[in-house]
């Protein structure tokens, strides 16, 4: 018998947070919690009345905390069963079934260095933001840049947080590329992540990052192919797909 | 047709695999039966639309896990992985 095994455990919402007009940030406070590493996940269950069990993962957002609270943040699916339950019926107070944290490949932790480069399409910015805020807390942080494609400025997850963390000029650079439309006086880039913005964000950090790519499947397979080809090692690149599972 | 947008990874089903193994298997070696490639379990493409779940290699694309859950409980294939590198934790 595993010592430890991944248990189901009830999960209490602290807070929640609107971050853009479909994505919320839901602070789950977990009993006897152990501390997760930057980039896992938690799986959530949701049971109806009836007995029918939903389930589906969600990336943490926080950095690993002495608390037992974890931020998860969900973008709303319209057809989906789980995301517009947390976005539309759950409330503070209320408790979900959690297990985790979940995932030992798609993680960084300070010990691991750098330089790092992550990638993210939309709602896959989620993990890489718990390995932004870990870098954050520690002294001399290794220098990261972040790519980042969303539909419009305001889809832009963590935007205000992400300007603050460049702004504190310890090595963040975040480049943000808007696919659908931008705003009037726009000087970022304006199309799907491509070879050109592939090479701006290395000549930046180097040609040998620690990369993490998370997104939609399309957006990962371009950007982990496009630094094959510009000669970053395979083994480098970590990837997670994030797909529209609801 | 499979849309492959719908492709995920391993990572995706990473609980549903501790709760069969009792261990994280996100971060184990595996190789594929098919054509050799040794590579973590995370990166195995996941089709998880299904009634059950299928992980296929990223390389030859073939089969190398596949379960299904009922409510008697899961059915589990492994044939499709030659080698699982499972290393103690230190």
């Amino acid at each position: 018998m595993p010592s430890q095994p991944l248990g189901w455990k009830i999960a209490t919402v602290a807070e929640i947070r609107d971050e853009t007009s479909d994505v919320k940030s839901f602070s789950l406070l977990v009993p006897q919690w152990q501390t997760h590493r930057p980039g896992q996940h938690v799986d959530v269950r949701l049971t109806a009345a009836d007995g029918y069990q939903a389930q589906r993962s969600y990336s943490i957002a926080s950095a690993p905390g002495p608390d037992g609270r974890v931020d998860l943040t969900v973008e709303r699916i319209a057809e989906g069963e789980v995301s517009p339950y947390f976005h539309d019926v759950l409330v503070t107070g209320d408790e979900v079934e959690v297990r985790g944290p979940i995932g030992g490949y798609f993680v960084w932790e300070p010990s691991f260095g750098g330089p790092l480069l992550l990638i993210a399409g939309g709602s896959g910015v989620v993990p890489l933001m718990a390995i932004l805020r870990e870098r954050a807390g520690v002294d001399a942080p290794v220098s990261a840049t972040l790519m980042y494609s969303s539909r419009t400025w305001d889809d832009v997850i963590y935007r205000d947080e992400l300007e603050q963390l460049a702004a504190n000029e310890d090595g963040l650079r975040v480049l943000h590329t808007l696919t659908r439309a931008q705003p009037p006086g726009w000087t970022g880039f304006a199309r799907r992540i491509d070879r050109p913005m592939l090479e701006e964000a290395l000549g930046g950090i180097g040609p040998q990052p620690l990369t993490y790519i998370c997104g939609p499947t399309l957006l990962v397979e371009a950007a982990a192919n496009g630094l094959v080809e510009l000669g970053v090692d395979a083994g480098r690149i970590r990837t997670e797909r994030f797909g529209p599972t609801s | 047709m499979i849309d492959e947008r719908l492709v995920l990874d391993a990572n995706a089903v990473a609980g549903d695999l501790a709760e069969l193994f009792g261990i994280d298997l996100t971060a184990v070696i595996h190789r594929c039966a098919h054509c050799g490639n040794l590579g973590p379990m995370a990166t195995l493409l996941a089709y998880v639309h299904g009634p059950g779940t299928v992980l296929r290699c990223s390389v030859c694309t073939d089969v190398v896990v596949r379960y299904v859950r009922t409510p008697w409980g899961t059915r589990l294939d492994v044939r499709g992985a030659a080698e699982l590198r499972i290393e103690l934790l230190g």
